[in-house]
């Protein structure tokens, strides 16, 4: 069945149009052999009686019309086995760190399947990442899909790895396994990524996917489902719970409207195909619990928005899909403040459904939104202080313009390493900014809540 | 029989096949669910609902000779459809937690029978439309209708007992044969006798919407839906209190984990009239973002299809769609797979036409049946970026008449339902002002345009309050924002958690606006006549007026405090 052509018509881009005689099904690998002898993989993208195309993941320098051509007859598939873990493999799912081969238990799909809506179980627990900004005020809970929206030169990386080392539920001792799949990035921060895993040991838990800036760009558009796929086998066939890190999401993008390009589709708004949400809905949407499985995925995608611009169709198509963003500002980053999340345009829709006396803590919500109100109305203040000066604020706007900027200096700010607990230490934090204001400008927080923790000396 | 000639992506081209379009079609030896969408010599491109990887070409194509359909009869009430009516639950008893390819399994339970009980008997005449029985489904009368398509003829045998939707229960002279179940194309809409003007509201038991903004019945509302503005509480309200005796609500294209929210939030409400679960007058359809982008657009007439159906039989059916922004895509996602030249932002050039052929097929109608029913619409709309200016909210604002802004920043202030009043309109006042006329109060309307004038002329002043300060108002001026502030306290904002303010009848909405323009005019007559505004302001029993929303005996409640207002005012 495995015929080789050599009737390659036409190399462009990162495509080849193979002209044929068998018929090849749709989405198929493909093994493509240079004259020299090198060996790349493809997929097929647009098949016909007369031509088939094919995306070439390792790009199509040193292909010419003589290339030897194999259609596999499958869907790209990844061996998975637990031996996956602590293991990096390149953007293709290949081992890279010099180890064996893996050996799988089966063979997956990338592709993946939807979850049928009724199968999926609400999330519902609290993920302690040590992070007071997202822990209070955004809360992640287990299945979710939570990105970062990050800009260029702004450590979104550095976050991340810290979400990941200190990510647990409060109560349960098992850890999270790590799925990172890198796209595009640079050698240097995937060596910073490694470097880390190694250092605190959690490599052992982890499955690394590296496809760094020099890698081809089209094998980024399977880096991610790859992941998934190992993500979706440690979850739902070995009851673990995975947290899978997605970087950088524009650079995947950008693959994208590379191929459209190539393949010249009209294109949508800003040269992205009109697929994208689509597209991006299949790798978002691949998080989540099921009933009567005990593991779940968890995903924190980042992504660098291109201009800081938050309606970028990547970010914008991105926040229709997941439940929720982490937004980093370049201004906190100036001010030298880690980690520098704004905490008034991120959000997590899920926060309610693992917050309260049982999962956190009694106050938790009425602590957020009133931490939220007061710190949107100090910032608000400051482009009044600019103009009229702090001395000519009334007594109650000095009080609020202070709060911001101690909020930004005790709360937002804290160590690389710094984990805190979320009753003794960001709930505790909050209440000491809290007791600066007088207790009746505390309107979100109910009476009883104020008398037990308004003012009092705090652990 | 055709065969595969080209596949890409979900768009698949066919040779050889003899089909119309929007015929159903089978594709690949999976048999592949798809529909015709184009037609160019020999060649026909179809659209597959699942996905095509690994199909190829010279796979065999079959036609089925129908447009896409869905199974209408007994047991559709509480089920849980995908966008292409497939149940959920029997695909993930059959293949397992995820949506595998090429899965059937028919909408209608085969096997369940149903107890039928004729309304026509031997020698009666039964055309398109006639309700020739019922089948009692939960607690609402399904009424067994004769296709539209039926040629009218006398009844031979009509039968009684429990049947499947299979099987006959009714033969006519010219050899017709009605089952409990029928067919129908979702791309066009139901026959009806006639539309009808939609002259009665849709009431909602909900202040905001039937006072200020009324919706009609088979009437089209938009809610813009930006996050956490609390659509999901008012979608909730809606379902459960509308006067609406059957439900429809599409998911198109949302999170999996929001459809979640909603598969196990409506199975729990309790519908407070029959004290039974909602779902029992409900239907689901779920097309989440991942699953196949053309069973998302297939997923809005799929809805809108079993809607029309239970109006048919003479029932008032609300369909939530969830939203229209995501099916919008879909239709940008395909017209781009076929090359098309796209208009505004790469959408299609026939968007708008196709939001209002959606939008079209709600209505109030009088049935074959001669029964009236109706289809009231709200659809929810999703504006990247918050932006109304995109094509999808302006293609949709030209043809809905009711807009309920929901508005996040009142829902931050802690106001519910989060409607804002300023924003928001609705264009069925006039013809619905009889309708409140004859039953609610003769000066309805007067008192809804006086209350709309004190809101407006309220954000008017707040924006000098803002630069003065409200003490350095004048004195009428400072009652005005005092009466505002009770209407929306009392009127506006409404706890959909509380047994008694949940609901607001019509009548109990009308003492609140009465009672509060009475102190409104008592406050004005006493300034005139030289009494302090201060005093005015300070009067104890106008602050009782919104206890009234958590009073079972409103009028002798409000009567009691319009005496003590006057008394107040006097002494």
């Amino acid at each position: 069945m495995e015929k080789e052509y050599k009737t390659i018509t036409k190399i462009a881009g990162p495509l080849i149009f193979v002209k044929k005689t068998e018929p090849i099904g749709y989405a198929d690998m493909v093994k493509i052999q240079t004259p020299s002898g090198e060996i790349k993989t493809g997929q097929v993208l647009d098949t016909s009686d007369d031509v088939v195309v094919v995306q070439v993941f390792e790009g199509t320098s040193g292909l010419d019309v003589q290339t030897r051509v194999k259609f596999l007859g499958e869907n790209i598939k990844l061996p998975v086995s637990e031996e996956l873990l602590g293991r990096i493999l390149n953007g293709a799912g290949k081992p890279i760190d010099g180890g064996p081969e893996i050996i799988p238990d089966e063979k997956i799909d990338i592709t993946g399947a939807a979850i049928n809506p009724v199968a999926r179980a609400s999330p519902s627990d609290f993920i302690q990442t040590g992070i007071s900004t997202i822990d209070l005020m955004n809360t992640l809970v287990r299945g979710q899909k939570l990105p970062i929206f990050s800009g260029s030169g702004l450590p979104h990386n550095e976050i991340a790895l810290q979400i990941a080392r200190q990510a647990k539920v409060v109560g349960k001792e098992t850890s999270f396994v790590v799925v990172f799949a890198a796209m595009g990035i640079t050698n240097e921060e995937a060596q910073k990524f490694i470097n880390d895993f190694e250092q605190t040991g959690a490599l052992k838990r982890s499955v690394v996917f590296l496809n760094l800036a020099d890698d081809p760009a089209v094998e980024r558009l399977i880096t991610p489902r790859m992941a998934l796929t190992a993500a979706e086998y440690f979850a739902f066939k070995k009851d673990m719970h995975v947290l899978v890190i997605l970087t950088d999401m524009t650079n995947y993008a950008e693959s994208l409207r590379e191929i459209g390009a190539a393949r010249e589709e009209i294109p949508g708004r800003r040269g992205y195909p009109g697929y994208m949400y689509t597209d991006l809905a299949s790798i978002y949407e691949r998080a989540g619990i099921i009933h009567g499985k005990k593991g779940s995925v968890t995903q924190i995608p980042i992504l660098t928005m291109i201009g800081d611009d938050i309606t970028h169709p990547i970010p914008d198509l991105t926040g229709y899909i997941t439940e929720g963003q982490i937004v980093l500002s370049r201004e906190l980053h100036r001010k030298g403040i880690y980690p520098p999340i704004d905490v008034l345009p991120s959000l997590s829709r899920l926060m309610n459904l693992g917050i309260g006396p049982e999962k956190t803590r009694e106050d938790h919500k009425q602590v957020s939104d009133q931490l939220y109100a007061n710190y949107a109305e100090g910032r608000d203040l400051r482009g009044l202080a600019a103009i009229v000066g702090e001395e000519s604020l009334a007594e109650r706007d000095k009080k609020l313009l202070r709060f911001a900027a101690e909020f930004e200096d005790q709360f937002v700010r804290q160590g690389k390493n710094e984990n805190r607990e979320i009753k003794e230490g960001t709930l505790n934090t909050s209440w000491k900014l809290l007791s600066t204001l007088p207790e009746n400008e505390l309107i979100r927080i109910s009476p009883d809540t104020k008398k037990k923790y308004h003012g009092k000396n705090l652990p | 029989m055709g065969t595969i000639y080209r596949i890409t992506g979900p768009v698949v081209t066919a040779k050889g096949l003899q089909a119309k379009m929007y015929d159903v079609v089978k594709v690949g030896h999976e048999k592949l669910m798809g529909e015709v969408i184009q037609i160019s010599d020999d060649k026909t491109i179809i659209q597959v609902y699942e996905d095509t990887s690994g199909l190829k070409p010279g796979e065999p194509v079959e036609t089925t000779g129908e447009p896409l359909s869905v199974e209408l009869g007994p047991g559709l009430l509480n089920s849980i459809y995908d966008g292409i009516q497939r149940p959920l639950p029997e695909l993930k008893k059959g293949a397992g937690d995820f949506i595998s390819r090429g899965l059937t399994a028919p909408a209608l339970d085969r096997k369940k029978k149903w107890e039928f009980k004729p309304i026509v008997k031997k020698g009666d005449i039964v055309k398109a439309g006639t309700a020739i029985g019922t089948v009692k489904e939960f607690n609402t009368e399904h009424r067994i209708l004769a296709g539209p398509k039926t040629r009218s003829g006398k009844v031979n045998e009509i039968k009684e007992g429990s049947f499947t939707v299979e099987e006959t229960v009714c033969r006519l002279d010219n050899g017709e044969s009605i089952r409990l179940m029928q067919k129908w194309p979702v791309r066009k809409g139901r026959t009806i006798e006639k539309k009808l003007l939609p002259n009665i509201p849709l009431i909602t038991g909900q202040r905001i919407f039937d006072v200020m903004f009324p919706l009609a019945k088979g009437g089209v509302a938009a809610i813009p839906g930006p996050f956490g503005s609390g659509k999901t509480v008012s979608q909730q309200q809606l379902a459960k209190w509308a006067d609406a005796e059957v439900i429809v609500y599409v998911g198109c294209g949302e999170r999996g984990n929001e459809m979640t929210e909603v598969l196990e939030e409506f199975p729990r409400l309790i519908d407070p009239r029959t004290d039974q679960p909602l779902m029992n007058r409900t239907i689901l359809i779920a097309n989440t973002s991942n699953m196949p982008v053309a069973a998302r657009e297939a997923s809005i007439y799929t809805g809108i299809t079993i809607a029309e159906y239970y109006r048919d039989m003479g029932y008032s059916v609300a369909l939530m769609a969830d939203s229209t922004s995501r099916w919008a895509e879909a239709m940008r996602e395909i017209s781009s797979r076929l090359q098309e030249m796209p208009g505004e932002e790469g959408y299609p050039s026939y968007l708008s036409t196709k939001l209002a052929e959606f939008y079209e097929r709600a209505g109030r109608a009088k049935t074959l049946s001669g029964r009236e029913g109706s289809v009231s619409v709200i659809g929810a709309v999703s504006p990247p970026g918050g932006d109304f200016s995109e094509p999808v909210t302006q293609s949709t604002l030209r043809v809905v008449k009711v807009f309920w802004a929901l508005d996040a920043k009142l829902a931050q202030r802690r106001h519910f339902p989060s409607i804002n009043w300023l924003t928001s309109y609705s264009l069925y006042p006039d013809i619905l002002e009889k309708w409140f006329e004859e039953n609610a109060a003769k000066d309805w309307r007067a008192c809804v345009n006086r209350i709309m004038g004190i809101l407006q002329e309220e954000d008017r002043l707040l924006e000098i309050v803002q630069l003065i300060g409200s003490d350095a108002l004048p004195e009428k001026e400072r009652i005005t924002l005092r009466v505002a502030r009770l209407i929306r306290e009392t009127l506006l904002q409404q706890n959909a958690f509380h047994p008694i303010d949940t609901y607001c009848p019509p009548k109990k909405a009308y003492m609140m606006m009465r009672t509060i323009l009475k102190y409104a005019d008592l406050a004005n007559s006493a300034l005139e006549s030289g009494t302090r505004a201060q005093k005015i302001l300070d009067m104890k029993s106008k602050d009782r007026i919104v206890e009234v929303k958590f009073e079972k005996n409103y009028e002798s409640f409000l009567k009691s405090i319009e005496s003590e207002m006057e008394k107040e005012i006097k002494g």
